[in-house]
Parts: structure tokens; sequence; C-alpha cells
């Protein structure tokens, strides 16, 4: 009798007790997201950041390897096991997760005025009404030079193209260092650091842009075209045997010093300040005629939304809404030096690489990769052709007519734009 | 009365016990999830929804362009993946077994086993290594042919459309040389001293022998092989995909069915998944192999029979 009364008693006090430390206890939010490379900035810097200004609310960061994120996410979203904060792929993912009612609209976020429309393009419907991610970084393309390499040539950055090939047959002649680190064998490069690095010039940016999915333009048209045309120039400056040098190859080939102009995006500078023993420098894409305004590609990469499921959607809209803000853009740019904030206030930022980089937006108009919002929805897939038609174009394989041709069928063979 | 019918025979339950565990393991594992891929193939995702369309998924496959051009390619691919290994890998797995079965051979179990050595590593491996060795910019390859003043016959074969291809399928005979090998060496082996022994009284000796005699006596390991090469090499993905990645670049030239059918399933990149497509392919590579090996079942191994004991 005394041993139930007191098992009674204790099991009373334990109950009691843990509903007592339930409630003292803080509100746990957590993240989804895929990459696990920033676990450490996470935990170290962002979220003791938030957390010393919000008492009560924990974060905890769980990310997943990128190439299970989208399959683990999809699935625990469906089994309601997700976290309350969701790492947003940019585009059709994402707006996918929105219309299936897992990501709910932060339009009204506060913060989310401090993001400009293209930034804020990746994470909203196709009419631009409804929001659902705070967008958080994004990465630019352009052009990394060994700045020891243009030195002791005594060679001046480029700014036009007639200056960019003048430097490139400088260098060719020179024979020291290959002029142009970039390999056509996995494909994207090409695509990626060749076609959307160069391209914007030509098409006018966001101008061409949103012509080509109001289907006023087409990929055919001079302005698509010519990028191809400068690219299949560029053929004789890359090192022996391109076609066979893999991305990785590419990057080695640089920061050992054997190559003196890297086509990149951003998302280099981290690997290169490691990795390169020389000093760098940067340029943006030459502009065809000296006075002709820039565009660059400033690419939205990374956004964060809220799970429509949260338990505590109130705390996790003040995280958000923290995400938002330049506080965290100054910690979070700074830390991942080549993953540029999105937001309008300008952040100040340490690296001189990261700083050339950003420096661009200030002269020259922004717009992200032509193929990713909305024209890569069907079969055959824009953004993958183009990747196969950009290696070819380099390669010699198509003539940069027959590459476009290929890639406005296939588009056309789908692709119907709303009149 | 009822003591003279026959005694009815026991049911004989064992049989069954003794199958089950095999046929059991067997269909969930097989049959099951074939099945399932058949069906899969039937349907299409409408709005979220799966939808039963009979055959359109095969009429997409072959009517679009978009799909039929693709597919056909790397059909094409396939059968010259295929042909690469009967013409390169069986042969020289032929003459390896007889060399490593002649008695006055030495070191034959070191020889034996540093051939089958690559059979047994990880595609992931065999790609990262030959991709390294066969690089313009770190390779063994270039310095290898310029220590003989062949320098110029180095191209990056594994970027140029016209030999990517059979640059993968030789990589992949150098991997599986070892298991025409092996089934040879143990078909060799087993012919019995008498039929030699025979041969030799008869004068039929040396290169005679082998055509002559042990040729025909292993011709239904050969069967077997070629077979099995038509099954892995239809079935094949995974060095394609290690070596070029998922597009089997360049400008497809690589891709075979296996590639095909991976970029339809799961996606790609900005591509997105699409399991109905996908499952309609993997029929279509389940038919061909199946065809083939009714030829061989029915055409081929009744003929081989009669050469046997």
């Amino acid at each position: 009798m005394t041993t139930k009364l007191l098992t009674a008693l204790l099991l009373g006090t334990s109950i009691l007790g843990t509903t007592g430390m339930a409630l003292a206890e803080d509100v746990t939010l957590n993240i989804e997201s895929w990459r696990g490379d920033d676990l450490t900035i996470w935990k170290d810097k962002l979220i003791p950041a938030f957390e010393a200004k919000n008492p009560g609310i924990k974060v905890v960061f769980a990310p997943s390897a990128p190439t299970e994120y989208d399959a683990a996410l999809g699935a625990k979203l469906s089994a309601g096991s997700a976290g309350d904060l969701i790492t947003c792929r940019p585009f059709d993912k994402s707006l996918e997760l929105f219309k299936k009612g897992n990501l709910a609209d932060l339009s009204t976020l506060p913060g989310m005025e401090n993001f400009s429309p293209v930034a804020k393009a990746a994470w909203q419907t196709d009419d631009g009404k409804s929001s659902f991610c705070v967008p958080m970084a994004s990465v630019i393309h352009g052009f990394i030079y060994n700045k020891d390499a243009f030195d002791k040539l005594g060679l001046k950055v480029p700014t036009t193209n007639e200056e960019f090939y003048a430097v490139l047959d400088k260098i060719k002649a020179d024979g020291t260092y290959i002029p142009m680190a970039m390999g056509t064998k996995d494909l994207w490069e090409a695509a990626t650091m060749g076609y959307q690095n160069i391209g914007p010039n030509y098409w006018k940016g966001e101008e061409g842009r949103q012509a080509l999915i109001k289907g006023e333009q087409k990929l055919t048209d001079a302005d698509w075209v010519e990028p191809y045309r400068e690219l299949a120039k560029w053929k004789p400056y890359l090192g022996d045997g391109f076609e066979a040098q893999t991305y990785p190859d590419s990057q080695n080939l640089f920061t050992l010093g054997r190559a003196a102009i890297y086509p990149a995006g951003s998302w280099e500078i981290g690997l290169f300040n490691t990795q390169a023993q020389f000093k760098m420098g940067a340029f943006p894409p030459p502009v065809q005629k000296a006075g002709d305004t820039c565009y660059i590609s400033d690419h939205t990469d990374i956004g964060m939304g809220l799970n429509a499921a949260s338990k505590h959607p109130e705390e996790a809209k003040k995280f958000l809404a923290w995400v938002a803000s330049p506080d965290f853009a100054t910690i979070y740019a700074n830390a991942l030096p080549g993953f540029f904030s999105l937001n309008s206030t300008p952040v100040k930022m340490e690296d001189p690489l990261a700083q050339e980089f950003v420096s661009w937006r200030g002269k020259c108009k922004s717009t992200i990769r032509s193929t990713y919002q909305i024209l890569s929805r069907g079969t055959p897939n824009l953004e993958n052709e183009t990747w196969v038609e950009s290696a070819n174009v380099i390669n010699g394989t198509d003539t940069p007519e027959a590459a476009a041709k290929k890639l406005q069928d296939g588009l056309d063979s789908w692709y119907k734009p709303a009149k | 009365m009822a003591a003279q019918t026959r005694p009815k025979r026991p049911i004989r339950w064992h049989i069954g016990v003794f199958l089950a565990p095999a046929v059991l393991v067997y269909t969930a594992i097989m049959i099951l999830p074939l099945a399932g891929t058949l069906q899969l193939s039937l349907f299409r995702n409408i709005e979220q929804h799966q939808v039963f369309v009979g055959f359109d998924n095969f009429r997409t496959l072959f009517g679009d362009p978009n799909w039929s051009v693709n597919f056909w390619n790397a059909l094409r691919n396939n059968v010259w993946f295929f042909i690469i290994h009967m013409l390169v890998q069986n042969p020289i797995g032929v003459l390896l077994a007889a060399l490593l079965s002649s008695p006055r051979l030495r070191f034959a179990a070191f020889y034996r086993t540093a051939i089958f050595v690559p059979t047994i590593l990880s595609f992931v491996i065999v790609g990262f290594a030959w991709k390294l060795i066969l690089s313009p910019i770190w390779g063994v390859a270039p310095h290898l042919l310029d220590f003989v003043g062949l320098k110029s016959l180095f191209t990056p074969w594994l970027g140029k459309e016209q030999y990517a291809l059979t640059a993968l399928s030789l990589v992949s005979v150098w991997q599986f040389i070892g298991i025409p090998m092996m089934l040879i060496y143990a078909a060799l082996l087993s012919i019995p001293d008498e039929v030699i022994e025979a041969a030799e009284c008869d004068g039929v000796t040396g290169m005679a022998q082998f055509w002559k005699i042990k040729l025909p006596l292993i011709l239904p390991s050969i069967g077997i092989i070629s077979i099995l090469t038509f099954v892995g090499n239809f079935n094949a993905f995974d060095l394609i995909y290690t070596a070029q990645g998922a597009l089997a670049g360049p400008n497809y030239s690589t891709d075979i069915l296996g590639t095909f059918l991976y970029r339809a399933f799961f996606g790609f990149q900005l591509q997105v998944g699409d399991p109905n497509m996908g499952a309609a392919i993997a029929t279509m590579m389940f038919l061909i192999i199946l065809a083939g090996v009714c030829v061989y079942l029915f055409l081929v191994q009744t003929r081989l029979r009669r050469y046997q004991f």
C-alpha cells in the first residue's frame, strides 16, 4: 500500500515536474537546410546573434545532404515532421511547395521591403503577388584573374570586348600562362560561367529575360546568339584538351597559378582565398563598346521560408524578419564571402575580392540566369539543353546559330508564352 | 474394399516449404518491383493524381521527337557499347583463358588474380581513376605516349564526341575482362583429359587442337558470357554516370539507356523527375533485354547443346 502510494506520488511529481519545465522551456525552432557546409557559421555566429536579441526562442540548424535535401524535405513535410523554417531552393522547387500549401505566404512579413523585385522573383508566384521565402543570398558572375600574372605581363584589366581579347592574345603570345581556365567536360561550366556570365550584356539583363518569358524575344534573336558567337571565340584561349577538362581541373589550373583568367562565380572566393598563393582580382563581363551599360548575373540562390504547419509561426516569423534585416546580412555575407546578401542596404564586407564583386551592383544592372524562371519547366529542359549546347559551341561541334535554333525549337515545343 | 484402393498420395508439403524462402524473397525484391514499374508506366501524374493513361507514355516516348530522338540515340549508343564488348572483351577473355590454362605458364595464379582485380573495384573508383589517367592536364596517358614519341596521337578522348563512347566502352572492357576469362578458364579446365589425349594420338596439337577440339567444347560457356554481357551492357549506367555525369556529354554522345532512364526518372538539375516516363523507359529496357535473352535461349542455346557430351 505504501509502495503504491509512493509510486503514485513519485509519478505525480514527475509529471507535474515535466509540465512545469515545459512551460518554462523556450520555444525551439528547427531549420531545414542543404547547406551542411554552413553548420558552424549558423551555430557559432548567426544563431547566437539572434538568440541574444530574442530570449525565449531557441534555434536549431539541422541540415541534410544536398542531394537528399529535396526528397527528404518532401517526405518530412507530408509526414508533418519538418522543421519550422525551410531553406528555399530558387524558383520552381519552392514554388511547388508553396502551391501544395507547405510554405506560408510571407508577402506581409516585416523586412520584405528590404529586397528589390529581382531579388524576390525567385520566391514569388508567377504573377508576383505572393512571396513565400525571404531571399538570403545570391552569387555574382564575373572573371577572377591572377594579379601577379597581369602585373608581370603588364596587362590592364579589360573593360570592353576588344580589350578582353587583346589581353587574352598577349597572355597566349607570352606562353607562360594558359589564358583562360575553363573546360567543357562537365558542360555546366560552359553554360553557367560562359553563356550566363557574359550573356546579360547582350540581352540587356532583365529586359531581355522578361521579353523571352513573354515571348517577345526568341533565343534565335541577335541579342541571344551573340553571346554564343563570343563563346565560340574563346576556344583558342583555353588549355590543351579543354574538352576533357573538368570543373575541379579548371579550379586547380587557376589556383596553381597555371592559368591567368578564370570565368567565375563568386562562390569560388572562399576556396580560392585558401588555395591560391598569388594576389587575385576580379572584373565584370566586358561590354561590347566603351560606355555601354553593363549588366551582371546576380543570381538568387538561397532563401528561407516558413513551414505552413509550424507550431510556432509567430516566433518563426520573428526569426524570418531578422533574416530579412541588415544585421543578418552583415554576419552572413562576411562569414561566407561570395554569397552576397540580397538586402538593399549595402553590407560592409572585409574580403577585398568579395568587395570587388559586390561593387558591380552599383555600376551595373543586375539580372538572374535567363533559364531559371518558368522556362525550365518542360521537356526538353532549357537549362540542361543550354549546358549541352554551350559546350557544343565552344567545342566547335555546333555553330552559334545552330545551337540557338536547337534551344528555341526545344522551348517552342512546350512553352506557350501568356499573351 | 477400402483397404484395396491405392493409398492416397500424401501432400508433399516439404516442396512448398523448401521453395518458400526463395520464392518469397525473389517475389518481394524482384517480381513486385518489376510489376510496379510496368504498372507505373501506364499512369501519368495529372494535377497531383496518378491517372491511368494506357500506352500514352509509350506513344510520347516514340512519337514525340523530344523523347524519341534521345531514346534512339541512347539505344544506338548502347548497341555500340555492346558491340565493343563482344568484339574486344570476349575474344581477349578467351585468349587470356587459353594462355592461363597453358601448363607451361609461370605465375599463372598471379596473372589470374591481377586481371580479375578490376572487376571487384567500385565503378566510382574505376571512373575516377580513368578520368585521371586520360586527363590531358594531369593524366599519365599523354606522358606515356610522349615516351614512345606518339604524343601526337593523344586527344582528350573523354571530351570528344567521336571517341568518348568507345573510350568508355574500353574502360568497361578493362574492368570486366576478368569475368569471361574466369568462366572460359573454368570451362577449359573441365575438358576431360581423355579427349585431349585422343586428339594428340590423332596428331591434333597446338593451335589446331585449340580451334578443333577446345573451342567447340567451350562454346556453351561463350554463349553464357555473351548473354551476360548483353544483359550487363543494356543495364549499364554506373560507369557513364561516374565518368561523364548524368547528361552523358559531350552532346549526349555517351548517353545509354541507363543514363537516359536516370534523367527521366529522377530528373537532373532543373529538370524535374517524371517517374512515369522513367518507368516507360525502364519497361522498354526490360523488353529489349527479354527479347535478347529469348533469342539466345530459343535459337542459340538449343543448337549449342548438340556439342555437349
